[in-house]
C-alpha cells in the first residue's frame, strides 16, 4: 500500500490537531493509523522509531514526524508531515496568546488562571513522582537528587546540568565495565 | 537583535531537550523568565497550562507562545524554527546511520545519567512553580484535592485544569 503526499499531510496534521498532553500521547496513534490500519510500516520499525526519538533531543512528536514522513515519502515526505504535526498547534497557540494578553486583565480570568497554576504545579509533581518510582535504585537516585540539588537550591544553569548527566553516565558505565572485566 | 536572541534561546532549548516536556521547564524557566524576562513567572505557569489544554507538543506552543508575545507572528515563527532545527538536523542524520545508532553502546551509557537527571529536573521544576502557585491556605487545601484527583481518580489533564480554574473563580474573583 503507498501513501500520496496529501494523506501523509493529513494524518500528521490530525495528530497535531488531536492529541492533547504532548508527544508521548501521540505514538498510540500514530502506531494505529500507520502500522495497524494502512500497514505501510512494520511494528519492528516503528519501535526502533521511537527508540531513536527518545534518543535525541527534541519533540517526539516532530522527530516521528521526520523519521517516518523520509521513510514513506523522502525529503517531501518528511517536510510535509513535520508541517501537518505543528501547524494545528503554532495556529491555535497564535490565537491564544491574542486572546490570553488581553484577557488576563480581567478579574475573573486571572481568578481561573490563579486556580489553574495550582493545578499546573499538580500535574509536574504526579509526572515527577511516575517517573521517580522507576529511577528508586542506587546510581538513579544519586543523579536525579543531584540534578535537583544543582539545579532548584545552587542555581546552576540547566543547560549544563543536562550535559554533565550525560557525562556521568557515560564515565560510570565505563567505569562499571572495567570493573567487570577485571 | 531581541528577534536574534530569541531564535538563538530556542535554538539552545531544542539542543538538549530530552524526555518531553515537563522535564524541560527548568531550562525554559532560565532562558525566558530569569535571564530575558520576556514573561512573569505567573504567566510561565499560565503559559503551560494553556500548552497542556491546547493540542501539540509543549516545546512548540511554548516557543508560539512566547514568540508570540516578544515579536509577533514572525516571532512566533522564528522561535517554532529555532526549537525544533537542531533536533531535526539530528534525526536526519541518524535515520541514515539507524542500526549502527541503535547498538551504539555510548548512546546507552549517556542515557544512563540523562534519565534519572530528568526525574531530579522535573522535581525541580515543581519546587520552583510550587512557590509562585502555592501562596496562601487556599491553594494548598486546592493542592491537596487536585492530587487526590489525580491518583485516585485518574482524571485526564484537561478536567483537572478545567476544575481548578473554576475553583479559582468561585474562591478568589
Amino acid at each position: 500500500m503507498v501513501i500520496s503526499y496529501p494523506q501523509l499531510f493529513i494524518v500528521f496534521l490530525k495528530l497535531g490537531a488531536f492529541t492533547f498532553g504532548g508527544g508521548y500521547a501521540m505514538i498510540p496513534i500514530i502506531e494505529r493509523e500507520l502500522v495497524h490500519q494502512a500497514k505501510l510500516i512494520t511494528q519492528d520499525d516503528f519501535y526502533d522509531t521511537i527508540v531513536i526519538c527518545q534518543s535525541l533531543p527534541g519533540m517526539i512528536a516532530v522527530n516521528m514526524a521526520v523519521l517516518l514522513g523520509s521513510k514513506l515519502k523522502g525529503v517531501k515526505g518528511a517536510f510535509l508531515s513535520v508541517l501537518g504535526v505543528t501547524l494545528p498547534s503554532f495556529i491555535i497557540i497564535l490565537v491564544i496568546a491574542t486572546l490570553f494578553f488581553q484577557a488576563i486583565e480581567n478579574p475573573l480570568v486571572l481568578a481561573f488562571f490563579k486556580g489553574v497554576r495550582v493545578s499546573v504545579v499538580a500535574l509536574i509533581f504526579v509526572a515527577g513522582i511516575k517517573l521517580l518510582r522507576r529511577n528508586m535504585h542506587g546510581f538513579g537516585f544519586f543523579i536525579a537528587t543531584l540534578t535537583f540539588a544543582l539545579v532548584a537550591v545552587y542555581f546552576v544553569h540547566p543547560f549544563l546540568v543536562i550535559l554533565i548527566m550525560g557525562f556521568l553516565g557515560y564515565i560510570i558505565t565505563q567505569i562499571n565495565k572495567s570493573g567487570e572485566s577485571l | 537583535m531581541m528577534i536574534i536572541s530569541l531564535f538563538i534561546a530556542f535554538l539552545m532549548i531544542g539542543m538538549v531537550s530530552f524526555g518531553g516536556g515537563y522535564a524541560m521547564l527548568p531550562l525554559f524557566e532560565r532562558i525566558i523568565v530569569i535571564e530575558n524576562a520576556w514573561l512573569s513567572r505567573d504567566m510561565f505557569i499560565d503559559m503551560i497550562a494553556l500548552s497542556q489544554i491546547t493540542p501539540g507538543p509543549i516545546a512548540v506552543n511554548s516557543a508560539t507562545f512566547i514568540g508570540y508575545q516578544i515579536a509577533g507572528v514572525s516571532g512566533a515563527l522564528l522561535s517554532t524554527l529555532g526549537v525544533m532545527s537542531i533536533p531535526l538536523v539530528l534525526v536526519s542524520i541518524v535515520s541514515k546511520y539507524k542500526t549502527q545508532f541503535l547498538k551504539s553502546q555510548t548512546v546507552q551509557a549517556i542515557f544512563t545519567g540523562l534519565r534519572p537527571a530528568l526525574v531530579g529536573l522535573i522535581m525541580a521544576s515543581v519546587f520552583s512553580v510550587a512557590q509562585t502557585a502555592l501562596l496562601d491556605w487556599m491553594s494548598l487545601i486546592l493542592f491537596g484535592i487536585i492530587l487526590v484527583v489525580l491518583f485516585k481518580l485518574k482524571w485526564h489533564p484537561i478536567y483537572v485544569i478545567l476544575l481548578s480554574g473554576i475553583i479559582g473563580i468561585i474562591v478568589y474573583a
